[in-house]
């Protein structure tokens, strides 16, 4: 909400069912056949840190441990996986969020690109701890294509919440 | 300044501290990591959320479908005259093992019921297709459509047109999951066709399988065919599984690394046949001489007890 140093834009507040729809649809990306491609990134991961940056208040673990828990059954991994890392990766995210909004968008996604990369890590450590097999190298590409994600992210996920072109003039601000 | 908003922040409810939050959700999801793996006990649950989440799945599954449908229906009539061409050849082929085969089947129950041995049982299923592989990068397992309303049950043996694909090892009401016989934690009963040796193989997660615990100077060779042994409760005997390809014999370690190919197309998209449970198997033997003292020494002392 807060315009950054770089963009003195003030957005309109967000409205909830659009954190809700941005949610389910990055399940639903993350449930396409193209999930199977190398380098793919993880949808919900995405949405789930821009959100937990953004508005801490409304998208915070709770939401992360659900999420966890439906990409967990989705997946067919381990119940437990997916909520350890997307809880984590909230809590992590709504506490630099002040931070990181203050730079430029590129500046920014340097910024997450460690937490995303840490969620991946996490999930490969657990699964790996319990005597699964490695992945191979291409299940930590995703997090990367994720980072450069993240402006192209950030700009079709605050659409909604630019001001309308129509202005009235006479209003202070 | 992050969370400024337009309305005010609720500084009366504030609920939980983040730290508090944190270590709850963490505790609950290793709670449920361990509950899940060691005892397999979150089924219900997961079953109860794969509701939801499962006609969002095939929904997605659908564009990829369409296009492979798209792409059939624009092969063209030639390439399908040659494929039926192909078929008819293949059953050509096939035709006289399959012809005799009811005369022989009916000849082996004759024979087997004059020496007096147990009837071979005989492999009955379902066919099912598979919709996708699970996203899980981790394992091998793919999704089947056909769950509990069609009797599907854990444990059941998946097979195809040449060999074992797998084994059904989550059942969701409409859709299960088979675990492919190459997946790291999959284990098949097998026997080696030339020399009628038993061992088990293991998959190794890279699209190989190991048979494992063959000692050094076993008599196995490249090219060698394993077929299940139907020693377990499982796999009926004799459907093919996999075939050595490589062997290398070191004589620093007792056993010998033996690395085999699945048979059946356990990577390819297409239909799998569930086999069906098998039959019960008769009553295993006490396993050992001091196994069954004790439980004589157990059933004297429930004597005693009932004479008292």
């Amino acid at each position: 909400m807060q315009p950054t140093f770089s963009s003195s834009r003030i957005l309109l507040p967000v409205r909830p069912w659009f954190i809700f729809l941005s949610l389910i649809g990055a399940a639903v990306l993350n449930f396409l056949p193209t999930a199977h491609w190398p380098g793919m990134p993880d949808w919900v991961a995405l949405v789930l840190c821009f959100w937990s940056v953004r508005e801490f208040r409304r998208v915070g673990m709770g939401w992360a441990f659900v999420l966890g828990l439906l990409m967990d059954v989705a997946d067919g991994a381990v119940l437990g996986q997916h909520c350890f890392a997307y809880v984590l990766l909230a809590y992590t995210a709504s506490s630099l969020s002040r931070r990181i909004l203050w730079f430029p968008l590129a500046q920014q996604a340097l910024q997450i690109m460690p937490l995303l990369i840490g969620t991946q890590i996490v999930q490969a450590l657990m699964r790996l701890a319990v005597g699964a097999d490695f992945p191979g190298w291409g299940y930590f590409i995703g997090p990367f294509v994720a980072t450069l994600l993240w402006i192209p992210a950030t700009f079709v996920l605050l659409l909604p919440q630019y001001r309308p072109v129509e202005q009235d003039p006479n209003r202070p601000i | 300044m992050a969370g400024m908003d337009h309305a005010p922040p609720p500084f009366f409810k504030r609920g939980p501290a983040p730290l508090a939050l944190l270590t709850f959700y963490i505790a609950v999801s290793l709670a449920i990591f361990v509950v899940d793996l060691r005892f397999k006990s979150l089924e219900l649950l997961r079953q109860s959320i794969a509701l939801i989440v499962d006609p969002v799945q095939r929904v997605a599954q659908t564009p990829g479908s369409l296009v492979d449908y798209a792409g059939q229906y624009l092969q063209g009539m030639r390439s399908l005259q040659l494929e039926n061409e192909e078929l008819k050849h293949a059953k050509l082929t096939t035709a006289p093992d399959l012809q005799r085969l009811a005369q022989l089947e009916v000849e082996n129950t004759r024979l087997r019921k004059l020496l007096d041995v147990k009837e071979r049982e005989k492999a009955n299923g379902q066919v099912a297709q598979i919709m996708y592989t699970a996203r899980d990068p981790f394992s091998r397992k793919v999704i089947v459509d056909k769950g509990q309303q069609a009797d599907i049950a854990a444990g059941l043996p998946a097979i195809d047109e040449a060999g074992v694909v797998g084994q059904v090892t989550r059942v969701f009401p409409f859709s299960a999951e088979i675990t492919l016989i190459t997946d790291k934690d999959q284990v098949v009963p097998v026997q080696v066709v030339r020399t009628g040796q038993r061992s088990v193989v293991f998959g190794l997660g890279n699209g190989q399988l190991e048979l494992r615990y063959m000692p050094a100077n076993a008599d196995i060779q490249v090219g060698d065919l394993l077929v299940t042994s139907g020693l377990d409760d499982i796999y009926l005997p004799g459907f093919p599984v996999a075939k050595v390809v490589n062997i290398e014999r070191d004589s620093a370690y007792s056993f010998a690394r033996i690395f085999c190919v699945p048979i059946a197309g356990v990577e390819n998209f297409g239909e799998v046949m569930i086999l069906a449970q098998r039959q019960a198997r008769p009553e295993r033997p006490p396993e050992s001489a001091s196994r069954a003292a004790a439980n004589d020494g157990q059933r004297v002392k429930k004597k005693r007890m009932a004479k008292n």
